[in-house]
């Protein structure tokens, strides 16, 4: 098995509501090992999970916001975020969790994860997946 | 499943790895070592320190192979690579040296 596929988790929860995010996290980290093109999109609440300065102290719940961070080690470096979905939330680009990736191709030098996307774009995004998992 | 250890009793899942990471201490490391036959030297503490280092920034245990990536940027090429890392942790680096950091088992270990 050697062919690559386009593979894209598509979040669309709240962090700590439910256990989708977490495990859907846990699904991306754990599916990075096969070395499949990998991307995640990030709709409706889901755009949640990216933002800045999360603290799950009072509801006694590990936050995993940090493992976003890890993301770009397992080299998962395209983070899509439907635009409209944050503005519908009120926010934007700058609440969200500055995600970086270092590419060893290019000097380590740090590029930008997340990319802000229209639902038009999205949409053709989706298009061009061969494996879409939604959490 | 637990052990003692100078008077105190620690908590282990049934593979071995301590079930809350807070209680850990370099004297753990070194028994859980001890138990496999495996006497820790500075080598090893490098790695060890290393993987709660990033535990402590991540929140997860890092696949073997992002660990050898990152060690090798870390610690250097002649470090990075899994000869070195296999020699110094013969059961699989990632596993083996995260159970002595009193860490779960790597995210993405399969």
């Amino acid at each position: 098995m050697s062919e690559t596929k386009k593979f894209m988790y598509v979040n669309r929860h709240a962090p700590y509501g439910t256990v989708y995010a977490l495990e859907g996290l846990e699904v991306v980290l754990i599916g990075a090992a096969f070395e499949q093109e990998v991307s995640m999109a990030f709709i409706g609440d889901g755009v949640f999970q990216l933002k800045q300065g999360q603290d799950t102290v009072d509801s006694d719940m590990k936050n995993f916001s940090p493992t976003y961070r890890a993301l770009g080690d397992y080299e998962v470096n395209r983070l899509y975020v439907e635009r409209e979905s944050l503005e519908e939330r009120g926010l934007n680009e700058d609440d969200l969790m500055p995600l970086t990736w270092e590419d060893e191709d290019d000097d380590w030098a740090e590029k930008k994860s997340i990319h802000i996307v229209s639902r038009a774009q999205l949409s053709d995004l989706l298009e061009a997946q061969d494996v879409i998992l939604n959490f | 499943m637990a052990f003692e250890l100078d008077g105190r009793t620690y908590e282990v899942d049934e593979e071995g790895y301590l079930a809350d990471l807070s209680e850990w201490n370099a004297d753990v490391a070194a028994y859980m070592a001890k138990e496999d036959d495996c006497d820790l030297d500075e080598n090893h503490w490098e790695v060890i320190n290393f993987l709660r280092e990033y535990y402590d920034e991540y929140q997860i245990a890092p696949a073997v192979r992002v660990l050898t990536k990152a060690i090798g940027k870390k610690l250097g090429k002649d470090k990075g690579n899994s000869k070195y890392l296999y020699e110094l942790f013969p059961y699989g680096p990632a596993k083996q040296a995260c159970k002595y950091a009193g860490l779960p088992k790597p995210t993405g270990c399969v």
